[in-house]
């Protein structure tokens, strides 16, 4: 009976090893910084992830679309939890093409909470041809997209640092610490102070790199806290049962003269 | 087995069973009789019946939402992921539930390594076990596909190719395969249709398993046959069925685990970019259960005998009851076959830790070593030890420590009938 208890206690120590040596080998020279929404209990911090939204739109959204996001989603729990209104409001500021109309003409409205996020270009072919061949990829689920996560991403924000010597680059071609390869198409986008916080957060790079980066892994990720919520519950029930059925077990096998 | 002389309490329950013997089925599961010195490692069998019902009934949602097409099926996993509910719940048990079901099955195989389960009268159960396994593979490789990200479509590149290695008609059968000049739609839907088959395939053979099984009972770890089934086994309800269920909840917090706390842990991150038949990714890998046979593949230079090595890594396990010419089931008696158990076990591990690196330089020197052992373990090593190994004396019935008995029941009754004679 120890000896089960011993290889479930191997099995799980096992589980967060692995956990770790995966973060650990692609990470051993990222960056990282306090996630929140790290370990079994992590949650979002709503406020960094309203701002992670204003960087996103203010800056990545110009090249990176989010397809698989509705702007319903901000308001619905677990999220930026934006309030509907203020959803509403976001959606609204933003044109999208509908149609046909009765007259057979595609046309644009301001988007509705229904909508998914409003596409920065209209195919992939114009998001190459406006960005010198390089497809910006769609980021609604990049950081589970990218082995290293939310530290990899997090890392090529801040990883823009002068080339060495002996490496050459083309034009549109920049170095990145952390990027694979280390040759990447887009500039360096973060610099202190290039979004102003309506909140009185001080936007650091470091800070405007923790929220989109926050954001990110919430569109990646939405139901992330009710995960962490319902599985907390479903162990500790699994637990007691366990308990349970094992002092049934005694109980039934004590009738034959054998261990279990 | 058990008796079949059962009859029903209730008149409505006889006029049933006379014509349709369900209740002496229930009756013979209930009492079937089990060896009392069954350890945990028998419970793996119950734990992969929950594992295949789980795959099936979560399968079964998934599909409802899921679309089967090369521009759709992406976008519809997100779909499944976001705005479903608790679809991320039902998505992330079934992905974590395929590995949960291959850590059972390996448990569940080397447990029958360990205790000679696969040996006289019970080679059929074995080979039913095998053709499972099998079909297992096929089910988790195609159920891979299905997300259509750049893992599922290179890994399906990668894997049917090989059937171009067959000589003369390998380009044909590819092509027939795919359902054109690459993979693309048609081969995901085919795909997608036969993963929706198989599982029900594995149903049938798991009946076929149990029943193969509850011909001459189950094997136990001394591996010798019950002697007196009154004094040496259980019913198996309630006692097994309690001990079935109490594994099953370690099991499943386990499980858990991975479902609740690392669902992405087991996969490729690359699989979350959806396919695009014009960027390789860096390295093509499949899920950790396919490693080792991945490594037996690569560490072969040429193509169609890579392939051949390959299957016949899976199809040796089909004659290791012939192949193992020890009389004795259970390596608790069998010092030497003790000792190369566990080398192949580690042997085994080394082939899926090198199936994870890149196929060069010393990785590929350790899967080649690696891959002639295993060889040589079922093809040499097995059929000599049975011949020249030295066994420990086996004790004479399961529940008593008297050592005397025999590894063959025929023998151990010649043994019963002198002593009674003397």
């Amino acid at each position: 009976m120890q000896r089960i208890f011993k290889i479930l206690f191997f099995l799980l120590i096992l589980n967060t090893n692995f956990a770790n040596s995966i973060s650990a080998e692609n990470s051993s020279k990222l960056l990282t910084t306090d996630w929140s929404f790290k370990g079994p209990f992590g949650k979002f911090d709503r406020a960094s992830l309203q701002r992670g939204y204003q960087v996103y739109n203010e800056v990545c959204a110009s090249c990176h679309s989010l397809k698989y996001v509705s702007y319903r989603n901000l308001s619905e729990k677990g999220g930026p939890e934006f309030s509907v209104k203020e959803a509403k409001a976001i959606a609204a500021s933003f044109e999208i093409t509908d149609g046909p109309n009765q007259d057979g003409e595609m046309f644009t409205r301001p988007a509705k909470l229904s909508d998914k996020f409003a596409m920065p270009y209209s195919n992939e072919e114009e998001a190459k041809s406006a960005n010198g061949g390089a497809y910006p990829p769609d980021m609604s689920v990049l950081v589970k997209a990218r082995a290293g996560g939310a530290d990899y991403i997090y890392s090529v924000l801040l990883g823009y640092v002068d080339p060495p010597e002996n490496i050459k680059l083309d034009d549109g071609v920049y170095y990145n610490k952390y990027m694979y390869g280390n040759k990447i198409k887009m500039p360096k986008q973060l610099s202190d102070d290039l979004v102003e916080y309506s909140d009185g957060t001080n936007a650091t790079e470091e800070q405007m790199a923790k929220d989109v980066v926050s954001f990110l892994m919430w569109t990646a990720e939405p139901h992330l806290e009710q995960r962490h919520k319902t599985g907390f519950r479903a162990i500790v029930y699994l637990i007691i049962l366990t308990v349970l059925v094992y002092f049934s077990m005694k109980k039934i096998w004590s009738r034959v003269e054998t261990n279990v | 087995m058990s008796d079949h002389n059962y009859t029903p309490s209730s008149k409505f329950g006889k006029w049933f069973n006379d014509r349709l013997p369900l209740l002496t089925l229930a009756n013979h599961l209930t009492d079937y009789p089990t060896p009392k010195n069954l350890n945990y490692w028998w419970t793996f069998g119950g734990i992969l019946t929950f594992c295949l019902i789980t795959q099936i009934i979560t399968g079964l949602v998934l599909a409802m939402h899921y679309i089967a097409h090369a521009d759709l099926a992406f976008s519809s996993v997100e779909h499944i992921m976001r705005d479903v509910n608790y679809g991320w719940l039902i998505r992330y048990i079934h992905a974590n539930g395929a590995s949960m079901f291959f850590l059972a099955v390996y448990i569940h195989i080397f447990r029958s390594l360990f205790y000679g389960s696969y040996k006289a009268p019970r080679e059929i159960i074995w080979i039913l076990g095998i053709m499972i396994y099998l079909l297992m593979m096929a089910a988790a490789f195609m159920g891979y596909v299905l997300p259509w990200g750049q893992m599922s479509f290179w890994g399906a590149t990668v894997i049917t190719n090989l059937f171009s290695a067959i000589p003369l008609v390998g380009e044909s059968i590819t092509t027939w395969l795919w359902g054109g000049y690459s993979v693309d739609n048609p081969t995901l839907t085919r795909f997608f249709t036969l993963h929706y088959l198989i599982p029900f395939l594995i149903l049938g053979l798991v009946v076929l398993h149990i029943w193969a099984l509850h011909v001459p009972g189950n094997n136990n770890p001394v591996g010798i046959d019950i002697q007196k089934p009154s004094k040496d086994t259980v019913p198996f309800h309630p006692y097994i069925v309690i001990k079935d269920l109490f594994a099953l909840l370690l099991f499943m917090i386990v499980f858990a685990f991975f479902v609740f706390y690392s669902p992405n842990i087991l996969g490729h991150a690359d699989n979350y970019i959806e396919a695009n038949p014009l960027v390789t990714p860096a390295h093509i890998v499949p899920e950790w259960y396919l490693l080792p046979f991945y490594a037996i593949l690569r560490s072969i230079p040429d193509k169609l005998l890579g392939v051949v090595a390959m299957l016949s890594a899976i199809f040796i396990l089909a004659a290791l009851p012939w192949l193992d010419t020890s009389k004795v089931r259970s390596a608790v008696f069998r010092p030497l076959y003790k000792q190369f158990y566990w080398i192949l076990v580690i042997d085994v591990l080394i082939l899926g830790y090198v199936g994870a690196m890149p196929a060069e330089g010393l990785y590929l020197l350790i899967a080649r070593v690696a891959t002639a052992y295993y060889f040589l373990h079922f093809l040499l090593i097995l059929p000599i030890l049975g011949k020249i190994e030295k066994t420990t004396p086996l004790p004479l019935s399961i529940t008593s420590p008297v050592l005397g008995g025999s590894a063959d029941l025929a023998m151990a009754k010649n043994i019963d009938v002198r002593k009674e004679k003397l």
